[in-house]
């Protein structure tokens, strides 16, 4: 019997312990009209394990991944075998929430190093052991800043920006519908992709808003003047919410030294940092922010403090914050965090360091740069918002509708990118490509042959109409 | 405590390797972007990250290495088959967004898991978006919420929540807009139905029950509680916390339950990771049925499958993620199931439940009080230590850090809240009976420690890498990140 150790003999005895026959019998407070004798057919027969192996290997094997110039939030780096090689030892991997602090400092330093890392990176004081994924961090983000500024009498109204994820603005609804708080988009600016200036300056100067979320990239990839509209945000009492992407943050600018006071939240996905794509989770999000916030913020803590020997040690801390203490007055009814997602981050910023990290980061945006470059010699293909700085993602649009070739990319093998028809009709000859530091130079010149040999036979046939996409 | 790793740090030490192999430069991103100082992140080489972390790995206890009664939390053993299988190249390489036509594989896996829950529970309908449990508790009232307003009965503002509930539960309410009632709990630890039936009325949005309930025993008069709370207008919400109870045996949607989510996370097998990835399932009634999150698998006549997403779903409560959910952790779920099956599935709730009364009766017998005598165990039993506390001076905390030392994991420490000096214990069905029997041995001999030199049990543990922690200086004097001694701000 799978998983089960018991033999016949040892049944036997514990039933004899209990005074009972048969094991059903422990079953008889269970009213009889509630019982089944067995689940439906619909529920298979056992397989071995070999058989499983082989069902699980067939089946793998038919989702080839193909060559990823797709990113949109999941980003395809390369992930050094020390991480997962750690991360699935049993002892990260069967452990549970490190309630038992001394049977626990394994998961609690780990989590301890990746806090300073991620406060680290984002250049804020405090941070906690993670979110579920970037969305539900931007989505608890938001909350904990409308708690700060409901305790201060503050502003109320959200803005987020229109060039934000559109399953970010999505989840954010969804988490913020129930609590009555309204958001307001900041629409983009046309020509450059991004916060229309004269909006939101008008916006801000109206009065009654409390929390600006800057995208630093944006959903477009694209980077803002976050300085200026972070003082401007903090002249009028707003909190600034920073979602930013972590390997990004090895270069660019980090939210805690934004404008002259830095952003207060900082939050975002975690996944470029050793988590594979897996088919778009689990990953992990991340928060961190002012430590003077920190009693608002959601999530398990980890903080260092002394045995009674007087030797330091890690434990979970503030948990009076935490729904198992506070119940229906916690600050988010999260119970988890995303333990082992974390474990892998801390292993691979350790592994690569400043210095690796930079180099990721310098290498996502020169190959970025390579393709634009390459793909926009291509009749008819050029950048939707030139002269606008970028990280790894950029929006090029063509002279037709690109669904089509991604369509047809992607029958070919290649992931050429998020269509930016999906995010506004609008948009519906524009894509977003998306190059990591795992793909070569001779990648992205496969890329352009690709998609050059799509647009000559567009040019002698159409392409063939849109299949519905699934 | 073991140095941390920026404590190896050395200037200009590199995992060697690791680096990329194209070209770097921003030269052209504005210098007013740009970061003008390095991150503080470490220094180190490859050997040193992997003995650090080795080691820390080292200072846990998990279910590979100790017996973990848990209660609540079913640590049950976690099949290698299923990590190794859910991370081939096939699944785990795999972009959220590659189109479905070229992700059949994983979307079958999905799909099949789906199906098989919804005959595992009796529902109408299973998604899993949720990302973890309390997720799905959210998602689940979110539906009723939205439930009552599209019948425009606004008035139902409140949920109603035993006390013995686990605290996610009247957290999830308040999130999802709604006002929590408690509802006390009879000597026997069924729900008081004189108190609710006085609690149930036009502002009934529905009740939150876990059944076996986390008192570690089944709720004998489900029924009667449905038809309770549904003439009063309200919905039924089933934390399935607990299910490895029943499982194969007793369906929530027979239950008369309009809702649940299950912690794949327990009963399904997938890793606790250390507190996480979670996954939970959630399952409907046909009246919650057009509200569920998106996405989920739908397979078209034709046998094609595909996401369902807000197009197709205009009443939807909306997307938990920004993805399609822990997509890993299903994997893995749905490798368990299949290795189980029809008859396996049963199997579990027959070996946790003899597994958890076999322990009960064990720890009567050898003395020690259990809150619930007159009841039979459900997957997990509880154990007062008031006359230990009173008699000895030892608290159940005590016993608990006392048990670290005779390498087992403590078992769940003063929850439910109602029940004083308890341990919740819950076995589960992949342990043997002598693991169970040196569990009592140590309870026993802990026991009498405490008669003979109780400050040896108050004082426990004593071989873990630390000893008991200061939690009051934790909060105090917070020391979230480090900062070397006298070194830069590590901003």
């Amino acid at each position: 019997m799978p998983f089960i150790p018991h033999t016949p003999d040892d049944v036997d005895q514990m039933l004899k312990t209990l005074g009972v026959s048969r094991v059903d019998e422990l079953f008889d407070e269970i009213p009889p009209a509630l019982k089944i004798r067995e689940l439906p057919a619909s529920v298979p027969d056992a397989l071995s394990e070999q058989a499983v192996t082989r069902l699980m290997r067939e089946r793998a094997h038919g989702d080839a991944p193909g060559l990823c110039f797709l990113g949109a939030g999941a980003y395809d780096h390369f992930i050094p075998a020390a991480v997962w090689e750690i991360v699935t030892r049993g002892e990260f991997y069967s452990a549970y929430t490190p309630y038992q602090a001394e049977a626990s400092q394994g998961t609690l330093q780990v989590i301890y190093e990746f806090q300073t890392m991620m406060a680290a990176l984002t250049g804020l004081e405090v941070s906690n052991a993670s979110l579920y994924d970037g969305a539900s961090a931007l989505a608890e983000a938001i909350l904990m800043a409308c708690r700060i500024q409901n305790q201060k009498g503050g502003g109320s109204a959200v803005l987020l920006p229109e060039a934000l994820h559109p399953a970010y603005r999505r989840v954010v609804e969804t988490v913020l519908e129930p609590q009555l708080i309204e958001t307001e988009t900041v629409p983009y600016d046309r020509k450059s992709g991004l916060l229309e200036p004269a909006w939101l300056e008008a916006r801000l100067a109206h009065g009654g808003a409390g929390v600006l979320v800057l995208a630093q990239p944006n959903f477009f990839g694209l980077l803002d003047r976050v300085d200026t509209w972070t003082d401007h945000a903090h002249r009028l009492g707003m909190i600034v919410i920073a979602l930013v992407n972590p390997t990004s943050l090895a270069i660019l600018n980090p939210p805690g030294t934004w404008g002259d006071s830095g952003a207060d939240i900082a939050c975002g996905e975690g996944q470029p940092l050793g988590v594979p794509l897996s088919s778009g989770g689990p990953y992990f999000g991340f928060l961190t922010g002012r430590k003077s916030l920190v009693r608002q913020m959601p999530g398990r803590i980890v903080g260092r403090t002394r045995d009674r020997d007087g030797r330091p040690g890690f434990t979970l801390t503030l948990q009076a914050r935490e729904q198992h203490i506070r119940r229906a007055r916690a600050m988010s009814n999260i119970c988890t965090n995303q333990g082992l997602l974390v474990t892998a981050a801390t292993l691979y910023l350790s592994l690569l360091g400043p210095t690796g990290l930079a180099r990721v980061a310098r290498a996502c945006h020169a190959q970025t740069r390579l393709l634009v470059e390459s793909l926009t010699t291509l009749p008819g293909i050029r950048p939707c918002f030139p002269g606008t700085p970028f990280f790894h993602e950029c929006p090029l649009v063509m002279d037709q509708p690109v669904r089509p070739f991604l369509e047809a990319l992607s029958d070919q093998g290649l992931l050429g990118g998020y269509d930016l028809g999906s995010f506004s009709p609008e948009l519906s000859k524009a894509w977003l490509p998306c190059v990591t530091e795992a793909r070569s130079p001779e990648d992205i010149a496969s890329y352009r042959s690709h998609l050059e040999a799509l647009l000559e036979s567009a040019r002698q046939a159409p392409v063939r109409n849109p299949t519905p996409t699934h | 405590m073991t140095a941390l790793i920026f404590e190896h740090s050395r200037p200009g030490r590199r995992a060697a390797g690791l680096a990329p192999e194209v070209e770097e430069t921003i030269d052209d991103l504005p210098a007013v972007l740009l970061r003008t100082r390095a991150p503080f992140l470490p220094e180190v080489s490859e050997l040193e990250v992997v003995r650090h972390y080795t080691r820390l790995s080292q200072q846990n206890f998990s279910i590979d290495t100790h017996f973990y009664p848990l209660g609540s939390c079913t640590m049950k053993y976690n099949p290698r088959a299923a990590n190794r299988l859910a991370m081939l190249a096939g699944f785990l390489d795999a972009h959220p967004l590659a189109p479905a036509r070229t992700r059949q594989g994983f979307l079958s896996c999905v799909f099949e898991l789906q199906e098989m829950l919804k005959a595992a529970t009796g529902m109408q309908a299973v998604v899993l978006n949720p990302m973890a449990g309390a997720q799905g508790e959210f998602a689940g009232m979110a539906m009723i919420r939205r439930y009552h307003r599209a019948r425009g009965d606004e008035a139902r503002s409140e949920v109603l929540v035993p006390d013995a509930a686990h605290g996610t539960n009247p957290a999830s309410a308040v999130m999802s807009g709604f006002r929590v009632r408690e509802i006390p709990t009879d000597r026997d630890g069924d729900v008081d139905m004189q108190a609710l039936r006085a609690a149930v009325g036009p502002k009934t949005a529905g009740i939150m029950l876990t059944n076996p309930s986390t008192l570690g025993v089944f709720e004998r008069r489900i029924l009667e509680i449905a038809e309770v709370v549904h003439q009063a207008g309200g919905l039924l919400y089933y934390d399935g916390a607990n299910l490895n109870a029943i499982l194969g045996r007793v369906r929530p949607g027979d239950m008369q339950f309009d809702v649940l989510h299950l912690n794949l996370h327990k009963t399904f097998s997938t890793p606790h990771g250390g507190g996480g990835p979670g996954a939970a399932a959630l399952g409907v009634g046909p009246r919650l049925e057009p509200y569920l999150p998106v996405p989920f698998v739908v397979r078209d006549a034709a046998g094609h499958l595909s996401w369902a997403e807000e197009d197709s779903r205009p009443e939807t409560i909306g997307r938990l993620s920004a993805f399609m959910g822990n997509g890993g952790v299903l994997l893995r779920a749905y490798i368990y199931a299949r290795l189980l099956g029809r008859s396996g599935m049963r199997r579990v709730s027959e070996y946790a439940t003899l597994n958890a009364n076999y322990l009960a009766r064990r720890l009567e017998a050898a003395g020690f009080e259990l809150a619930y005598p007159r009841r039979r165990a459900s997957h997990e039993c509880i154990v007062t230590l008031k006359r230990e506390a009173r008699e000895l001076g030892v608290t159940a905390m005590d016993f608990a850090k006392r048990l670290l030392d005779y390498g087992m994991h403590a078992p769940t420490t003063y929850f439910p809240l109602l029940v004083p000096e308890c341990l919740l214990i819950e076995p589960t069905e992949t342990e043997s009976p002598e693991t169970l029997d040196a569990f009592v041995e140590a309870m026993t001999r802990i026991r009498e420690e405490a008669g003979r030199d109780p400050d040896k049990v108050r004082q426990a543990p004593w071989t873990t890498p630390v000893r008991r922690l200061d939690d009051v200086r934790a909060a105090r004097e917070l020391d979230l990140v480090w900062r070397q001694e006298g070194g830069p701000d590590p901003v």
